[in-house]
Parts: C-alpha cells; structure tokens; sequence
C-alpha cells in the first residue's frame, strides 16, 4: 500500500540550522495494517507522516502508494487516496464554515470542485444520518459555523468527514493531543471503529503510550529519523504496556 | 434630493468594488491593493472603447478580462514567487499606472455625448431614474452571480480556502491556483466599477483609482459590523449587506459634503470614517466590561 525507500529529509541544508529529520527510511505498509509510531519529540515520526501525506517533499529517495510513484506529489494531489486528522482541531475543518459545507468539501475530496450547488435535501439528510451514528447529539447543528463546536467534536467529526469520500489511507497526527482525556478516548474509539468498519489502511502518530498499546496491529519506535524498532501484529500483541513505557526509559 | 440620488447612484457603482474587496480580503483573507490600479484600468478601457464606438456589450467582457488578468499577475506574484501579498498588489498597482496612461495616451478622456450604458435603454424619463434602474439591475445581476457561485463547490472551497488552508489542500484543492482565481475575479469585479463610474461621471481620468481602495474597505468594514452585529451566517444576507455598505458610505460622505465640509477634505473624512467604524465596536465592547 505505501513504501518509502531510502527516504531522507533534511531541512535547512548547508545552514546552521540544518536538521536531518529522516535519516533513509525504507518502510512498507500493508493494506488494513493499522500503523502507531512512537518516538520523543524530534524524533522525526511527523515529518514521515507529512513525506506520505505530501505537505513536505523528501530531499531523496522515493515514495509509492497504492503502485503509484508519488515522490514529487504535492499534498492536494495525494487527497485522492488519503484522509487526514491533524494535531490541531483547527487544522482539519474551516471554522466559518457550516459544519454542512465542511462535509460537502469532504464528500468530493477525490473530485474536482465543480459550479454546482452539492449542498441539496438529499446530501442534508445524509450529513445529519452520519453525525447522528456519533452519537453526540450534533445532527440538529448542521447549519452551525464549525468553529462553535469544541475541539473534541471537531476531531471527531474530521474522522467522519475523512469517510465521506473514498479513502484508503488514514493519517492520524497525534489527533487527541490538543483534547481533555474524555474527548480523546471518544475521538480514538471512533477512529478504530471507522478504521475497521470501512478497512481502512492507517497511521497514527501518538506521544500516548496507552493509546500506542490498545490501538494499531503494527508498531515503530523512531530516534533520529530512524526506525529503531519495528513489531508486527503477532510482537506487538505479546508485549506489555510497562514494556513501551521502557523504550523511552 | 438630487444631491443624495447622486450619492446613492454612486454607491450603487461602487457595490461591484465592495464585492471584490469582500472576496479578496474577507473570503481569502488577502488585503489587495491591485484595486486601486483594477478600477482605473476598467474606467480607462470602457472609455477608450466608447470613443472607438464600440458597443457596451463588447466593452463589458474585455473590461472584466482586463480586472481578471491584473488580478491574476498579482496572484501570480504573491503565489509562485512567494512574494507578500501587500507587496505584490503595489507592484502591479503602479505598474498598471504606467499600463493606464499608454492606454489613454493622455491624463483625461471626457465622453460627451457618447452613447453609455445608462443611455441605451429609457425606462424612466428622468436620466437619473433611468440610471438608477439600470444600476439595480446590473448589480443585481451580479450579485446574483456572485451569490450563487459562492454557494457551488467551488465556492465552498474558496472560502474554505482563506479560512483553513491545510484542511482544503488535504481535500484536494491547489490553494495557489484558487488564491489566483479569487484575485482574478476580485479584480474583474473591482475593474466593474470603474466601468460603471466612468459611464456615470462621464469621463475616466488616470487619477481616478487614488484612493479606491478605501472606498471598498469602508463598505465591507460596515457590512462586516452589521454581519457580527445582527449575527449572520447566510451568504446572500451578507452579500446584500456589502452592497448596503457600499451605498451608506457614499451617503454618509454626501451627508458630510453637504453639512459643509470643503471637499478638499474629503479623502481625510473618508479617513476619519473608516477608522471610526473600525473602532466604535471595539471601543463600545471595552466600556461595557
């Protein structure tokens, strides 16, 4: 589904400031593996999820997804495969938008945005079936500007608007960080409900260990721009939680 | 009475500027300063064009080409080559100084008894009525177009586009390209008016455009009030509310004319307005706390 081969990204080069933030990478994800990378603050596990998602361009090496070369892809040119939640609750959806024509926008994210009017009856009712499977009582505030909703509602309807669309892969930067604890332990159950319901193919960036633990059928551990440690479906289900709290000891 | 008809006539050629500047600096969130060059190369255009005897079914189109493609160069500008988008729109203002003035190849083209596109249709038998028809009708036609486009998918994306830029790349739209669009059609909008005045007033002088921009400003800082105000979310209300804004501004400057103020003062006035109704909400919010 996705592979990355000897990817390097180096920011700033030839400068003081130069930053090596993946350091020849070679990583395959297969289709429904639910990936979770772990790793300290710097440790590069976001910038490789920007190189799959496109909004930064790796300095060399190549990167294929789905048997598509898309080294040079810009971002809104890979949204024909993948579906992101960012860290910000800002970052996934327009505030002054209505939360309608946010989903519109999400509903024809592979497609191109035409002079038609898509907000009609039947595309209403559809939106409010949706967000009343969340079960947060948000059906009846369609019309609503997004940014009255709280930061955990947002997220959780940016999970839902990323399967609004055909989507194969999902891309999850750290999307409980900026949540309370109860907020982020919806927004995680819906993101695996969503991940296992439509298969979808996914990878999460987390700093919560315990999320790292309960969530995914895959994990690596990254230092340095490196992958330092990589446990499949069958390593990842022997190991104990205290265990991953001991790779950052 | 006629003094005021007047103002109201203006703002009503104004409302298409008021339009623009509501895309570019309310939907994009780009202040553009392209405006002021954009409206004199409309009323520079329409005139040359009406001198040539060219009809004003013709003139129309090229005059919303020549807005386009100055928008464009400043999208362009501030898009590929990374370049402030304040910046880019000066550089293309002055530089279309230049472009204007070629094109008239003098400083004032008076179009008297040149058949306009206020004298090609008789509704009213009083020319001022005739005008004011005519305007509503042009600018409702517009802001009908208007209305609807940003209502399509396209126009969702444009607005999400000023509004959250990474959630829109992430759904499939080159920002770059939709930024050139919306300042493509924010100038053709702004080059309208210069149109619409130049066929009012009767002349397009190259010194018309100094200061435009604040016109569109003011309109759009009052419709913006009222929108905050009255708390609206419908597009349509708040497109009727920029054209609103539009002609309360040229009311409230013909008002101030007529109390006595030397027109020499106008533009300062103008100032002082603006400002005033930028800052009268704010100011009103801190006394309340």
């Amino acid at each position: 589904m996705i592979e990355l081969k000897k990817v390097h990204k180096t920011f700033n080069r030839g400068k003081a400031n130069q930053v090596d933030a993946i350091n020849g990478v070679d990583l395959n994800v297969n289709e429904k593996e639910f990936l979770v990378i772990v790793g300290s603050n710097g440790s590069g596990k976001t910038t490789l999820l920007n190189l799959v998602a496109g909004s930064v361009l790796p300095s060399s090496g190549s990167i294929h997804i789905d048997e598509n070369e898309v080294t040079k892809l810009p971002d809104y040119r890979r949204s024909q495969w993948i579906a992101r939640v960012f860290q910000n609750p800002l970052s996934g959806t327009a505030p002054d938008l209505s939360i309608l024509d946010n989903f519109r926008l999400a509903a024809i994210r592979t497609k191109a945005k035409g002079l038609s009017v898509g907000v009609d009856d039947q595309f209403k009712k559809l939106v409010k079936e949706k967000i009343a499977s969340l079960g947060m009582g948000l059906e009846n505030k369609t019309e609503q500007p997004m940014g009255t909703l709280s930061g955990g509602q947002r997220q959780a309807l940016t999970l839902l608007m990323s399967v609004m669309d055909s989507c194969k892969l999902l891309l999850l930067d750290e999307p409980t960080a900026a949540l309370d604890p109860r907020s982020a332990e919806l927004v995680m159950k819906t993101a695996d409900k969503l991940i296992k319901d439509f298969e979808l193919t996914a990878i999460l960036v987390t700093h919560n260990l315990k999320d790292a633990f309960h969530y995914g059928n895959r994990i690596i551990l990254m230092a340095e721009g490196k992958i330092v440690k990589d446990l499949d479906e069958v390593q990842k289900t022997a190991i104990k939680q205290n265990d991953l709290f001991a790779w950052f000891g | 009475m006629d003094f005021y008809l007047t103002a109201l006539l203006q703002g009503l050629c104004f409302s298409a500027i008021a339009l623009g500047i509501y895309i570019s600096m309310k939907i994009f969130n780009i202040p553009d300063i392209t405006t002021d060059g954009s409206y004199t190369l409309g009323g520079v255009v329409t005139a040359k064009l009406l001198m040539h005897g060219q009809p004003v079914y013709m003139i129309l189109p090229t005059v919303i080409l020549a807005g386009a493609l100055a928008g464009a160069l400043t999208g362009l500008i501030h898009t590929k080559l990374k370049i402030n988008a304040l910046l880019a729109g000066i550089l293309v203002m002055t530089a279309l100084y230049s472009v204007n003035l070629t094109l008239m190849g003098r400083s004032n083209i008076p179009l008297n008894s040149i058949s306009t596109l206020f004298s090609l249709i008789n509704i009213a038998a009083d020319p001022n009525h005739n005008t004011f028809w005519i305007l509503l009708v042009f600018v409702a036609v517009v802001t009908l177009i208007i209305g609807y486009l940003l209502k399509t998918d396209f126009g969702i994306a444009m607005r999400a586009t000023g509004n959250s830029e990474s959630m829109i790349r992430s759904l499939g739209v080159n920002t770059d390209r939709m930024k050139i669009t919306g300042l493509a059609l924010a100038n053709a909008l702004t080059a309208l008016s210069g149109f619409l005045i130049t066929q009012f007033q009767g002349f397009a002088d190259i010194n018309m455009g100094i200061g435009i921009v604040i016109v569109g400003l003011g309109s759009v800082i009052i419709a913006e009030t009222l929108i905050n105000w009255l708390r609206i979310t419908s597009v349509w209300l708040s497109l009727v509310l920029v054209l609103s804004g539009a002609v309360i501004f040229q009311l409230v400057l013909a008002i101030t004319l007529s109390i006595g103020v030397d027109a020499n003062l106008l533009k300062l006035v103008t100032a002082v307005f603006v400002l005033l109704i930028v800052s009268l909400p704010r100011l009103s919010f801190k006394s309340s706390l």
